[in-house]
């Protein structure tokens, strides 16, 4: 089929090859000046790099917050996505097609639009300061805050198309045996959504982990306490410090990769899953 | 108790759940995505409406505006070309190591911004690979618009070819093969045959592509050198007026882009409602 394919369609030598290298232009000679400015350092160079405390607890921040801002969207995401697929009522396509705001609003939109909502001086953050004595800008929470924003849309998209494919006789089959509905949701729904909600929370992780725009108008900035990893790339940059800056760059790409593979294999799981007899 | 009205008195409770549920989750959206987007509005407009217009009748925001559009209108279409002919190998074709070009098309969704931006500095920078040679050249990409195309088109990258992917593949192949059998040519064939049935797709990942450049900040605040009037787009505008406790005039600019955000999610769920079948099987995430 394959070859015979291959004969009657036109274009495969064109479009792989302009694909290719229009990948290895745009993405992969890039990528090997990184890594190549990155080896310049050696590996006791980074290791260097790395033990600064300045750089573990901006590490610490970038990989840290991501993990409890994606675990909140995977969390917030699973009950908007439920909402959405599950209840009718007024408004939803209106709150279906706002869940892809952070998709849409520009980053340094969202980070000085957050900032002025949770400032000490802002809409909320005064009423969170005054109550509760909580500060949410200028401070690691403000950071988590802004990256629950840009990954917000991943988990509830991902979720959706699974959560509307799902096969409703399972449920009913688990009632008429008798199954309480929280029942049926922890042992029946839930393990038939964990591969589609692990991929969102990954892809939320992705998104926050390298995430920018929106963090350092709201996070303050201060050096140990609420700085963020990209942050210390461009200002090494700054400092003319390219190799420690390419040396930061490709330990967020590492990262970047390890993931990726997360995710593939995460997808393949969840394949398998589907063709799963019922 | 008849079975009728034992359901209703357990139909209660579960009416109850439904309507915390829909609370809560309209209490999250609100929170976090309408309030901010109601803030930098609200922001924009608190000194009146004259301040709003002048922040923005300004020359520094009609050159970003300018720069901002120049670049998304090389970008897009750079993209599009090579989301199109992606897709037509993957989709079409089989090929040792497409997997492995998949997971390279997707990889600048994953790569931080910043490091998006950092790579072509380790290139085209002074101590960069092809640095000593441009500046003997006398050739600018760094600091100036090529840098700034490139750097966005590295961002948006994927997201033409994310969409037309699993279209083309869950399409099939059978109409272009009859097309070639009746003699079509493969260009025939491709404008008559091909383009029809992915256009609202390709508009569709058009749209989203779109909105990314325009919004991008990272990845070109990396590149751009941030020269006011010259490589300047809106966003590092914002964030210029932003940390000149411009606030009127960083939000004013900001609610441009807002509104271009609302436009874009406007008329994708448009396309989604209206073409929803020709759209099917786009796989989520990523945007």
């Amino acid at each position: 089929m394959a070859a015979r394919r291959r004969r009657v369609l036109p274009g495969f030598g064109l479009g792989l090859g302009y694909a290719l290298a229009y990948l290895g232009l745009i993405v992969l000679l890039p990528l090997a000046a990184l890594a190549w400015k990155a080896s310049g350092i050696g590996v006791a160079g980074l290791l260097h790099l790395l033990a600064t405390p300045r750089t573990q607890a901006a590490l610490r921040l970038s990989f840290g917050g991501a993990f409890v801002a994606a675990l909140a969207n995977a969390a917030a995401g699973l009950l908007v996505a439920w909402v959405l697929v599950r209840y009718r009522f007024p408004g939803r396509r209106l709150l279906d097609a706002l869940v892809d705001l952070p998709f849409a609003l520009p980053t340094a939109v969202a980070g000085i639009a957050l900032t002025a909502l949770y400032a000490p001086n802002g809409w909320l953050g005064q009423a969170l300061m005054e109550h509760f004595g909580i500060k949410v800008a200028y401070s690691r929470l403000g950071v988590i805050v802004a990256m629950v924003f840009v990954g917000f849309p991943f988990v509830v998209r991902t979720l959706q198309p699974v959560l509307a494919a799902l096969d409703r006789e399972m449920e009913e089959a688990a009632e008429s045996l008798g199954a309480r509905r929280w029942q049926t949701f922890t042992r029946v729904i839930l393990p038939m959504l964990a591969p589609a909600l692990l991929t969102g929370f990954a892809l939320a992780l992705a998104r926050a982990v390298g995430e920018y725009g929106s963090v350092i108008f709201i996070a303050g900035n201060i050096p140990m306490r609420s700085e963020i990893a990209p942050l210390l790339i461009v200002q090494k940059l700054e400092a003319f410090d390219y190799a420690g800056a390419a040396a930061l760059g490709v330990v967020m790409l590492g990262f970047s990769f390890v993931l990726l593979v997360a995710l593939s294999l995460l997808q393949r799981w969840s394949r398998r899953w589907a063709e799963q007899p019922a | 108790m008849t079975a009728a009205t034992a359901a209703r008195a357990s139909a209660w409770p579960r009416r109850l759940v439904h309507a915390l549920l829909i609370l809560a989750a309209l209490g999250f959206l609100g929170l976090f995505l309408v309030l901010p987007l109601a803030a930098a509005f609200v922001e924009a407009l608190r000194k009146g409406v004259h301040a709003y217009l002048t922040a923005i009748d300004q020359p520094n925001a009609y050159a970003a505006i300018r720069l901002t559009l120049l670049v998304a209108a090389i970008a897009v279409p750079l993209n599009l070309v090579f989301g199109v002919a992606a897709a037509w190998a993957v989709a079409r074709f089989e090929f040792p190591g497409k997997a492995w070009l998949g997971a390279l098309i997707d990889l600048p969704f994953s790569v931080s911004p910043v490091v998006a931006g950092l790579v072509y500095v380790l290139l085209f920078g002074a101590q960069g690979w092809f640095g000593p040679w441009l500046g003997e050249h006398g050739i600018r990409i760094l600091f100036a618009v090529p840098g700034l195309v490139l750097a966005t088109v590295f961002v948006t990258l994927p997201f033409v070819a994310r969409e037309l992917n699993p279209l083309m593949q869950a399409q099939g192949s059978e109409e272009e093969e009859a097309a070639r059998v009746l003699g079509a040519s493969g260009w025939q064939m491709f404008f008559r045959v091909t383009l029809p049935k992915i256009r609202w797709a390709l508009l569709y990942g058009v749209l989203l592509c779109n909105a990314r450049p325009m919004g991008e900040f990272g990845a070109v605040s990396v590149v751009s050198g941030h020269i006011r009037g010259l490589t300047t787009t809106l966003p590092l505008e914002i964030e210029m007026r932003y940390n000149e406790y411009d606030y009127v005039g960083a939000f004013a600019v900001a609610s441009l882009l807002a509104l271009l955000a609302l436009v874009t999610l406007a008329a994708k769920s448009a396309l989604e409602w209206r073409y929803g079948d020709e759209l099917a099987a786009h796989a989520p995430g990523g945007h």
